[in-house]
């Protein structure tokens, strides 16, 4: 059983829960880091680590807390692994972490993360907590590349900032490229299908109105 | 000079719009705009906390944060820089403010607290609001500025927030595609007026 | 001790602002250096690159030996060799342009160049060769739709043939005004004459297609008409009297003996001094 847990706790958020296709948390800040796979990606994996970890800590000292400051208790611990990951991406990734500007700090007020540290966290242990943080983190980012996925090929013409299609004009290729893909409006379409593709495959998601 | 504040304004409100430009404050974007009179609620919320807050971390960026910014206090700080703490900083003070305003309507203004009291504290996690402090740090605004630029930022995503929360009260009569019920029908509309918005892009005044 | 009384809550709200600063404060001042780093590194690689100079198998130690940074004031046109209030290595003209003691008011309200004020004193970088300095990298900046673009500008010693230019730093649509880093746009600048034969600024960029042969145009970006007018904007103010046309006549005076040693050159003569 309590194997079977954990394997629930990672990968349900994934498809089954998704954080952001059925509970409309985390979609803020991210989906202006998807025009491009690579920012995308980054952002996907300081999500993760950010949620996991934090779960874990939170967790950890879970017992302790005091209920009628657990909430600031929580934002401190995110915030403090944020402004980590932050520095830590500006030491070593700079280049990206100044594409990136002010949407890792806002990782802080990503719902996924305080709602992890406070809906799940709270009950139960620092392993399960981690990996439903990591989960809830993956979940995340798979919407995040789907959409960056897309975004970068129709945009672009290219992934990962390797050109795959080889562009019109002053380039001499034949992909005329996709201008609305670069606006943020695309995002909110892409989203859409996504949430449309997924509730098909699993009508038990469909909402009733 | 007044022109280059109402520019400002303008700009925070349409072009800028921080939910359907800069996506921020989404969660709550989309899960309060069931019906219009919550969505004014939430709104109005959002943008009084929004023109106290960004002033309030401005004051802290110029006066603690920001390299050499604590020499009012002694010349030998000139060298300090916080900056690294900026964000634990921004998002105290907003679970301050937003704290303090449930406990002053709460004991002033009652009725208004009936309506505004249940969206408070979902304001603390609104990424508008730290997205707010965050936008204005990095380019600089003067603290004038900063209060025109506060309330031009809640203002135009109480005015998103209202226009959606309008479209699907309306949606009730339309037939929708089952998988597309609800969330996905939602994201689309929001694309759609993310892109009215952006017509006024390049506006100049 | 229970949970939820008053002395727990303080301890533990104690313990976590502890350990939360402590870690936290390690990092930031142990990665300091590193980020330090980075930070000249890229503004030193961007300059390199406007200079056409830029080889990412050279260490950019090596490669940026052959350039000089100096100080100049924009009002007086002259070289500044020190500045109280200014380190040449840590000077920050974003910041320097708010601040009253370091900028001057834009005179007038233009159209090509938005901003209130600008900075008094700019970095220049200048390229050393055989023969005294080779090419001369200015740094310029301007709105543009979403944010504002920062560029360096390589002009050849003749003051007037492009030899590159970087966009550094800016946040316009990704894929539309974004284009202006695309390095294959970049490149259509080298060659392009800034002034025309009067001497005014004329290099600007086009909303469609340029001629490649016409000296004073530049392709246009497709789909992005305002960070254009932006980039075009920012030519003629910095490029211009309010920018660092002053600073460019007097350079171009001292160097005319230079100058008129190498009948190659033309002699570039800014408008005010020159015969109609």
């Amino acid at each position: 059983m309590p194997v079977l847990k954990a394997r629930q706790a990672l990968l349900d958020p994934i498809f089954n829960n998704n954080p952001i296709a059925l509970q409309i948390l985390g979609i803020c800040s991210a989906l202006a880091v998807t025009v491009q796979f690579e920012t995308a990606l980054v952002m996907s994996i300081a999500v993760v680590l950010v949620t996991a970890f934090s779960s874990a800590s939170v967790s950890l000292i879970r017992t302790r807390i005091p209920t009628n400051i657990r909430i600031i208790v929580q934002m401190t611990i995110i915030a403090s692994l944020v402004i980590l990951v932050d520095q830590f991406l500006r030491a070593y990734l700079f280049e990206v972490s100044r594409q990136l500007s002010v949407f890792v700090g806002l990782i802080i007020t990503n719902c996924i993360v305080m709602g992890r540290a406070e809906g799940f966290a709270m009950k139960n242990n620092v392993w399960l907590s981690f990996l439903d943080g990591v989960g809830n983190g993956l979940g995340y980012a798979f919407i995040l590349l789907v959409v960056a996925f897309f975004r970068e090929l129709l945009g672009s013409g290219s992934l990962y900032g390797y050109q795959l299609l080889a562009l019109a004009g002053s380039e001499g290729g034949w992909y005329v490229r996709n201008g609305l893909m670069l606006l943020p409006p695309s995002a909110f379409f892409l989203i859409g299908m996504i949430i449309w593709a997924i509730r098909t495959w699993k009508p038990e998601q469909v909402e009733e109105s | 000079m007044l022109e280059h504040y109402l520019s400002l304004f303008l700009t925070a409100v349409f072009v800028e719009n921080l939910a359907l430009a800069f996506f921020l404050g989404m969660c709550t974007f989309l899960a309060v705009s069931k019906t219009v009179k919550t969505a004014l609620g939430l709104g109005l919320a959002v943008t009084v906390i929004q023109t106290i807050t960004i002033p309030a971390n401005h004051l802290l960026h110029t006066y603690f944060l920001q390299p050499g910014a604590m020499v009012w206090i002694d010349p030998s700080y000139a060298d300090v820089d916080l900056s690294f703490l900026g964000l634990i900083c921004y998002i105290g003070v907003i679970a301050a403010m937003v704290q303090i305003l449930e406990m002053t309507l709460d004991r002033y203004f009652p009725p208004l607290y009936a309506t505004l009291g249940i969206f408070l504290p979902l304001i603390t996690v609104n990424c508008a609001i730290l997205g707010g402090s965050l936008f204005m740090v990095e380019r600089g605004y003067s603290h004038s500025e900063s209060i025109v630029f506060g309330f031009g930022t809640g203002f135009g995503w109480a005015l998103a927030l209202v226009g959606l929360a309008g479209i699907r009260e309306k949606l009730k009569y339309s037939d929708v595609p089952p998988g597309l019920r609800g969330l996905g029908i939602t994201f689309i509309i929001v694309g759609l007026m993310s892109l009215a918005f952006m017509s006024f892009a390049g506006i100049q005044l | 001790m229970r949970r939820d009384s008053i002395s727990n809550t303080f301890l533990v709200a104690i313990c976590l602002c502890v350990v939360c600063s402590i870690i936290v404060s390690t990092a930031a001042v142990m990665l300091q250096p590193i980020q330090e780093r980075n930070r000249v590194r890229y503004r030193r690689r961007n300059i390199l690159i406007a200079a056409g100079l830029y080889d990412p198998d050279v260490p950019l130690e090596e490669s940026f030996a052959r350039i000089q940074t100096r100080l100049v004031d924009l009002e007086t046109g002259q070289f500044v060799d020190e500045h109280e209030r200014i380190d040449p290595l840590t000077y920050d003209p974003q910041r320097a342009a708010r601040d009253p003691a370091l900028s001057v008011e834009v005179p007038g309200r233009l159209e090509e160049f938005p901003f209130e004020r600008r900075e008094r004193y700019v970095l220049v970088h200048l390229v050393e060769g055989d023969q005294g300095w080779e090419q001369i990298i200015l740094p310029v900046y301007n709105r543009g739709l979403w944010s504002t673009m920062y560029a360096f500008l390589a002009l050849d010693a003749d003051l007037l043939t492009v030899r590159g230019i970087t966009f550094y730093e800016q946040e316009e649509t990704p894929g539309l005004g974004g284009e202006v880093e695309n390095p294959n746009w970049q490149a259509r600048w080298v060659g392009k004459k800034v002034y025309d034969e009067e001497g005014n600024v004329a290099l600007r960029v086009l909303r469609g297609e340029a001629d490649p042969d016409a000296p004073h145009q530049i392709d246009g970006l497709a789909g992005a008409t305002i960070t254009a007018r932006g980039v075009s904007g920012m030519v003629k103010f910095w490029m211009g009297e309010h920018g660092f046309g002053p600073f460019l006549e007097r350079l171009a005076e001292e160097h005319a003996d230079e100058l008129a040693a190498e009948p190659a050159r033309v002699a570039w003569q800014p408008a005010r001094s020159r015969r109609p």
